[in-house]
């Protein structure tokens, strides 16, 4: 498990039926390239950052995302969708090394 | 008269300039980072950079105040206490707080900033180990302290015991230093919009610290920035908490008086 890695999620706490929410995630993650060479050793820094992202809404895939080298520290992502019913949504993140992190949210369906 | 339509052009060309000016200074969300003569480092940032810091959850430098609330209420060091056993809730006790900093600190002699109380609080009081500057502890509880203070305006003391510290400060400010032979003044007086090499000038203001630069990828001290400076002139820099930038932070605070604390602030 990297040091100090923290998902944050903000979802709508309620909604109406069929409305368009927006979806906020921020995760603090190194994110180390794999590009990068040590200043002292001149060795290379081996890559380390989170490859995928998912959003599930009671089970079901509505977001994911695959990501590359070139995405910053502390990724954050923004999505919308549609609320459906009341729920839960799944926030999974999984890095190089195959740790995953995750978080959920509770929204209420009007 | 062929002279009559160029000085037309030319004036109407500094009606829209003076225009344009007032426009952007009483744009409704901009104007509270105007004061007077003073702007803060919001106003030099692209739109985009200006967005992540006016959304709290999208600015990653709460990530380091979150676990800097974590830390208010976290007994360590060996009497026992935590920040909150005597200070309560930070929302109301540090209110104002980071605005009047660097302050007088009568037992030392001499003005301490925000970074040097909180460890001072710790190992006088709390009987723990200082934390190191740059770490995630004292950056994250800088920023959680500071930021009680948003939006109220820089006031800082500069008379009484504070005189000699805030004319060291100034004489360091405008002092020639490096291989390249430049004081502060010499890029943050009068060039403030104006590019160094692919660099956009600000004033040099401090109300935004700790802050998040995108560069850093992480929240970093004003010291942090003082010492980027130096180095960027080929000047030896100080230390982290050396009097000489405390004296320096003392005479910018002062600079920037009655702009509003913006910690933690984003900037490129």
């Amino acid at each position: 498990m990297a040091k100090n890695v923290k998902p944050r999620v903000k979802v709508p706490k309620t909604a109406a039926k069929g409305e368009i929410i927006e979806i906020k995630t921020l995760i603090s993650h190194k994110m180390e390239s794999g590009q990068r060479k040590d200043n002292k050793t001149g060795e290379k820094i081996p890559r380390m950052i989170i490859n995928k992202f998912t959003c599930t809404y009671n089970g079901v895939e509505v977001f994911s995302a695959d990501w590359h080298p070139a995405i910053s520290t502390n990724p954050y992502m923004a999505f919308n969708t549609v609320a459906t019913e009341s729920g839960t949504l799944e926030f999974t993140w999984v890095d190089d090394e195959g740790s995953t992190y995750t978080k959920s949210a509770k929204i209420t369906v009007q | 008269m062929r002279w009559r339509p160029i000085a037309v052009v030319l004036g109407f060309g500094l009606f829209i300039g003076a225009y344009g000016a007032v426009l952007a200074q009483g744009d409704g969300k901009m104007a509270k980072y105007f004061v007077g003569d003073l702007r803060t480092g919001y106003t030099f940032a692209t739109p985009e950079t200006q967005a992540i810091q006016d959304d709290d959850f999208a600015n990653p430098a709460f990530l380091w105040v979150d676990y800097a609330v974590e830390l208010w209420e976290d007994p360590s060091g060996d009497a026992g206490k935590a920040c909150s056993d005597c200070h309560g809730a930070a929302e109301d006790t540090m209110k104002g707080v980071g605005a009047r900093y660097p302050v007088y600190n009568a037992e030392l002699g001499k003005p301490i900033n925000l970074e040097q109380r909180i460890n001072k609080c710790r190992v006088d009081n709390m009987q723990a180990k200082a934390w190191k500057y740059e770490s995630r502890e004292l950056l994250g509880m800088t920023a959680y302290v500071k930021s009680q203070s948003r939006g109220m305006p820089v006031q800082v003391q500069i008379d009484g015991p504070m005189a000699p510290f805030y004319e060291k400060g100034k004489a360091f400010y405008f002092q020639r230093r490096g291989q390249l032979d430049m004081a502060c003044a010499n890029c943050h007086e009068g060039n403030a919009g104006n590019m160094i090499r692919a660099n956009l000038l600000s004033q040099g203001q401090s109300n935004g610290f700790p802050l998040y630069r995108l560069k850093w990828q992480k929240l970093g001290s004003l010291h942090r920035r003082f010492r980027g400076c130096n180095k960027q002139v080929r000047a030896a820099p100080y230390g982290y908490g050396s009097d000489e930038y405390v004296n320096l932070e003392l005479f910018v605070a002062n600079r920037g008086m009655g702009l509003p604390v913006e910690t933690p602030g984003v900037r490129m």
